[in-house]
């Protein structure tokens, strides 16, 4: 489990990372999605104190990481940033930080093995690929059989069949229990794997959802001779209707079928009766509008 | 499966041994040792020296050398990115500068150790004829050899302490050569009666003291010298633990 509890993050005059609270449960995949620049990294460096919060903490398993006796057990981590110096093999770089807990050179084979690296163990890392990079800091995160593991844009660089591996590494480790949490600025990415959604731009928290609600928050737009006649008539516990234009009506709360028959019991007629059910990537984009920080010009 | 001081000796261990610089830049080390007292020891034809004191005329430079070695393992982890990961396993932070030091001070100093001595031997072999021979029995000679180790052992630790403070090798290795080479240059800039006083407790003219063979005036004493260089050690080894214990990585 990941608790963040009210942190904020400044570099310098700029805040980063703004009183942003989530908790990331075991048994489950969170998303942590957000635009370019929105401080998924950052925070996610604090998780694993590698930055110092200037206010709030953050709390690994229930107690402050810095403090536990067997880091690489409690989390894994794959950070944006290379972490590896290039001069060393792959299976030196692993020895290296299984040696400080005395974690056998067996599970430094095995994890080289599950991440498909045995090939090129004792190439200097240095010549890697981005992907094969990605493999290694991968195999890094799985090395203490941690009972979370944190990954900062896991599918960078990596091909279709390198994609699949680790949205299937994922999905299983949080089937055995484990907490497991994934950055992205792809929503589409995200939703094929996570349960949880934790969404942030410019640093503060826009949204904590899950998949399934962040698509159905979507109404129905309705254009129609009689948008005051209607309203009436639909109107209730759960349900808003707010007019876009002289003639036009959006709903949430009611089906586009519901508001259909509804209609044709008075008579009313109905010009345009849509859906929204706009997409993961739409909802995503609604959200994080006005956060963009680095947008392309258009 | 916990993280215990010993295991993270032998990571920093693990990654001295896994880097191809490191041996480079030791070799380079033990070479300059033995080829420049060799040099020394032939060529040397006038009186005023002693045979220890030839044979170790390369620890200026190995100095720089075995000094620019514990520079590239500290400085290393933060050029490279290395030190998230190595801190993400050992988020105390301060057992990794311990043991960096420890296996980069120990390993220098076996090394340094070895090459004195070879120095010695060699340097004896092609010794010039103007200058007395000597054996290790002879007065000093052990203490002097060993000295030598110590000291380089003791300037592969500062090479780690400034790389880990500074986090770059072209700035430590700058303050490292400032420190050892431009230091003592500087100080004769100064009036003599300041010179004189301040000349002994430089760091390189400190740690040299330990491997005079005869102590002559305006040095220290050789393990008061090699003390007041181990002070220096300290004080830098303490900034750079602030600096890793307080800062962001
Ligand atoms: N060490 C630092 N010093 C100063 N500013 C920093 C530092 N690290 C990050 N920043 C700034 O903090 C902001 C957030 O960066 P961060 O890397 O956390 O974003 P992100 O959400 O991971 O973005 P991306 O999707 O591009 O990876 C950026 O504006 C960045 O420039
Ligand atoms: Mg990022």
């Amino acid at each position: 489990m990941i608790q963040v509890r009210e942190v904020t993050k400044r570099y310098g005059a700029k805040t980063v990372v703004d009183q942003l609270s989530f908790t990331a449960k075991p048994g489950q995949v969170t998303g942590f999605l957000g635009p370019n620049g929105a401080g998924k990294s950052t925070t996610m460096r604090m998780i694993v104190g590698l930055d110092a919060p200037n206010s709030g903490d953050v709390l690994v398993n229930g107690r402050t990481f810095a403090s536990s006796a067997q880091p690489l057990h409690e989390i894994g981590v794959l950070l944006e940033a290379k972490a590896v110096h290039p001069g060393r093999s792959a299976v030196s770089h692993l020895l290296a930080l299984a040696r400080t807990h005395g974690i056998p050179r067996s599970r430094v084979d095995e994890v080289l093995h599950l991440a498909g690296l045995e090939k090129v163990a004792h190439k200097r890392v240095g010549a890697f690929s981005l992907g094969m990079g990605q493999r290694l800091g991968i195999a890094a995160a799985l090395l203490g059989d941690p009972a979370v593991i944190m990954l900062d844009e896991p599918v960078n660089g990596l091909d279709p069949e390198g994609v699949l591996w680790v949205r299937n590494l994922l999905t299983g480790l949080a089937a055995e229990g484990r907490t497991v949490m994934l950055s992205s600025h792809l929503m589409s990415e995200v939703a094929l794997v996570a349960d949880h959604l934790i969404i942030v731009g410019r640093g503060k928290l826009l949204a904590d959802t899950t998949v399934a609600d962040l698509v159905t928050s979507e109404g129905v737009r309705v254009v129609t001779a009689a948008p005051d006649e209607l309203r009436a008539m639909i109107g209730g516990a759960g349900v808003t209707v707010t007019s876009s234009g002289a003639d036009s009506l959006f709903v949430t709360g009611r089906s586009a079928r519901e508001i259909g028959l509804a209609a044709a019991t008075r008579g009313i007629p109905l010009f345009e009766l849509t859906p929204q059910n706009a997409s993961l990537e739409e909802a995503f984009m609604d959200l994080t509008r006005d956060a963009v920080e680095y947008e392309a010009a258009r | 499966m916990k993280i215990t001081p010993g295991g993270v000796v032998a990571a920093e261990w693990t990654k001295f041994s896994s880097l191809r610089s490191t041996w480079i830049t030791t070799g380079v080390s033990v070479f300059l040792l033995v080829a420049f007292g060799m040099i020394a020891s032939a060529s040397f034809d006038r009186g005023g020296a002693d045979a220890v004191g030839l044979a170790l005329s390369g620890s200026t430079l190995a100095a720089l050398a075995v000094g620019v070695l514990g520079v590239l393992l500290g400085a290393g982890e933060y050029t490279t990115g290395m030190i998230r990961s190595t801190l993400a396993a050992v988020p105390r932070r301060l057992p990794v500068l311990w043991s960096k030091s420890l296996v980069a001070g120990i390993a220098a100093f076996v090394m340094m150790t070895v090459g004195s001595f070879v120095a010695f031997a060699l340097g004896g072999a092609v010794l010039n004829n103007a200058v007395a021979g000597m054996s290790l029995g002879d007065d000093g000679v052990l203490r002097a050899l060993l000295g030598a180790g110590l000291y380089l052992g003791l300037v592969a630790v500062l090479g780690v302490a400034l790389g880990m403070l500074v986090r770059s090798s072209a700035g430590a290795i700058a303050i490292l050569a400032g420190g050892l080479l431009i230091l003592p240059g500087l100080a004769i800039l100064l009036p003599s009666s300041i010179a004189d006083a301040i000349n002994p407790y430089l760091p390189s003219n400190a740690g040299s003291a330990v491997m005079a063979l005869t102590h002559s005036d305006g040095t220290l004493a050789p393990w008061a010298g090699l003390g007041v260089f181990a002070l220096y050690v300290v004080a830098v080894l303490a900034a750079a633990a602030y600096r890793l214990k307080k800062s962001d990585a």
